[in-house]
């Protein structure tokens, strides 16, 4: 900064921390819920350490689900989470990243009517849509399927737009460097744009994989199956209204579990989430 | 299109397939059904449908129940967006302070990303909840009746905290960009004609960071429109007496008791022309983004 200041600077690592605790708190106190006994929550004298059967109730979690409540083992769910979750972002990247290379490298009629055809969809979140979407779906035959749960949340105009604004700024000398040597327009696209958009297509990559995993709604309407159930769906059908019946330990162990994946995106593919996450915005 | 192509008749057609039949099964179509059921009137056995043009929107606007979900819907937003990014910008302007110091604390802040609104509303839950929450029992102490499961006010702050939690790292994370965008030469100059660091950051960095903070306000509402479904469905279920039923909480819910499928698809429409109207302010500011 432009002048010393230790007690401002002082303040404002004060504030930080303080942001930072208020941040981590929920999850540190979930974390620590998960290692104590039901009587120990129920009771309420669990306090803020950790308590003493962390792998009884992961265990449970895991393989048995809540009991009370007949829920699915997390295991299953969180197989049920990857699948969506991957399905999606590999489905999008796919198909957004061939219709961007035909409107970006080819001159064909109806090129801008497809274009904008795609594009009017951004930003319209399923969420308006629910129920024709869900009658289609229904239509289709593809309720509690793992198509139904991630096909339709693939139409979205975001990728496209990224991977269009990407292939603009590749050089035209490329392009007529590959036609030279004799390649056509699918050697050009695997041989030098492919390569090219490898940052590109993982930083949405994250981007996407956080935002499947995350889906609550949509599977929340599809899946009747609860052996179709994703982890985010899981935990809500843990907790039933009246107090005592929900197995708080079970729900705080599967809440755990079911953060652990994106969150570790997260932090460990920290550059490229923090790409994806500016450039889908733009 | 750029100046330097491919000559193909059927490539393109072939390459752009996959993504327009998906959105057109999965979003031209259903959004048309939407729009044509919204004009349409079922009877009670689902056997006879009539063409009555806009009487489901006005029975939608007649109806208190939409209006209260409407007022929520505005509660709701205007309190986590203004939380969240007064809370975001305080820290990112702090984080802003010490470049070299920003990272671990841009690592410390921005995971909670990652956390899916309907697990961080358990989170919050879990902490509030009346009977066994650490910090319900807290706020019973010091005398206030705390109960989200019965008060409406109480159930709305639940919420909102739980939104605003999650939001902050989004607003951090581009708050900390932007601030770090500003040329330190301004700052500087500033400072040498005399500006301390509170009349610097109102004149010169405040206003720099607008067109950020205007997106931002963008992209915050429509977070609080669609993506705090999970946290309500999860902490609330819209109760209690409907005093977080958001709209997007009202149109799920109508449609699961089934019935009514034209005021149901109204509804729908009416959240779509409001996300195109986002939409196409947040359009118009990037058109002057790129003018700046």
């Amino acid at each position: 900064m432009v002048e010393r200041r230790p007690l401002s600077n002082l303040l404002a690592h004060a504030i930080l921390w303080f942001g930072i605790a208020i941040v981590i708190f929920p999850v540190y106190f979930t974390i620590i819920a998960s290692t104590h006994t039901p009587q120990d929550i129920f009771n309420g004298t669990m306090g803020f350490l950790p308590g003493g059967v962390p792998s009884d109730n992961y265990v449970a979690a895991l393989f048995a689900g809540a009991k009370q409540v007949k829920t699915t083992p997390a295991t299953v769910m969180m197989l049920n989470s990857l699948v969506m979750a991957l399905m999606i972002a590999v489905g999008k990247i796919a198909i957004s990243i061939i219709s961007a290379y035909a409107v970006v490298y080819f001159q064909f009629p109806g090129r801008m009517f497809a274009f904008w055809t795609i594009f009017v969809t951004l930003m319209l979140p399923v969420e308006v849509r629910i129920y024709p979407t869900y009658k289609v779906v229904a239509d289709l035959g593809l309720l509690d399927s793992y198509l139904g749960l991630s096909v339709p949340l693939i139409a979205s105009a975001t990728a496209t737009l990224l991977f269009r604004q990407f292939f603009m700024t590749i050089p035209d000398e490329l392009v007529e460097a590959s036609k030279m040597d004799g390649a056509g327009p699918m050697r050009f696209f695997w041989d030098t744009v492919l390569p090219l958009s490898r940052t590109n297509i993982a930083a949405l990559f994250v981007i996407l994989f956080i935002y499947g995993w995350n889906q609550y709604l949509w599977p929340l309407l599809i899946t009747t199956d609860s052996g179709m159930d994703t982890i985010i769906v899981g935990i809500r059908r843990q907790i039933v209204t009246s107090d005592a019946n929900t197995d708080w330990h079970i729900v705080m162990a599967t809440a755990v579990l079911a953060m652990l994946p994106p969150v570790a995106v997260v932090v460990f593919m920290q550059r490229l989430f923090v790409k994806g996450l500016v450039e889908t915005e733009k | 299109m750029r100046k330097v192509g491919f000559n193909n008749k059927l490539l393109p057609y072939i390459l752009i397939a996959p993504q327009l039949a998906v959105t057109i099964v999965f979003f031209y179509w259903p959004a048309s059904q939407a729009v044509w059921q919204s004009f349409l009137i079922q009877d009670a056995f689902g056997t006879a449908t009539e063409f009555v043009w806009l009487e489901n929107y006005e029975t939608l606007f007649k109806d208190p129940s939409y209006f209260n979900a409407l007022v929520v819907t505005v509660v709701f937003s205007t309190a986590v967006a203004a939380l969240s990014l007064g809370v975001a910008l305080l820290l990112a302007v702090q984080a802003d302070k010490h470049i070299h110091g920003a990272g671990p604390y841009k690592t410390l802040l921005m995971w909670p990303y990652a956390v899916a609104p309907a697990v961080a509303g358990v989170l919050w839950l879990f902490m509030f909840q009346p009977s066994l929450g650490v910090l319900a029992k807290q706020l019973r102490g010091m005398g206030v009746d705390w109960n989200p499961l019965l008060n409406g006010t109480h159930a709305m702050i639940l919420c909102i905290i739980a939104a605003t939690w999650k939001q902050i790292s989004y607003n951090f994370l581009f708050f900390l960009a932007g601030l770090q965008s500003i040329p330190k030469s301004l700052i500087e100059a500033a400072a040498i004609d005399g500006a301390g660091p509170t009349r610097r950051f109102w004149t010169v960095i405040f206003p720099l960071l607008s067109p950020t903070a205007f997106f931002l306000l963008v992209v915050n509402v429509v977070y609080v429109f669609f993506e705090t479904f999970g946290i309500i469905d999860a902490v609330t279920h819209g109760g209690p007496a409907k005093a977080t039923e958001t709209l997007v909480f009202k149109v799920f819910q109508d449609g699961r008791l089934g019935g009514d499928l034209g005021g149901s698809a109204a509804q729908s429409v009416i959240l779509m022309f409001m996300v195109i109207a986002l939409t196409a302010i947040q359009f118009k500011y990037i058109e002057r983004k790129v003018h700046y």
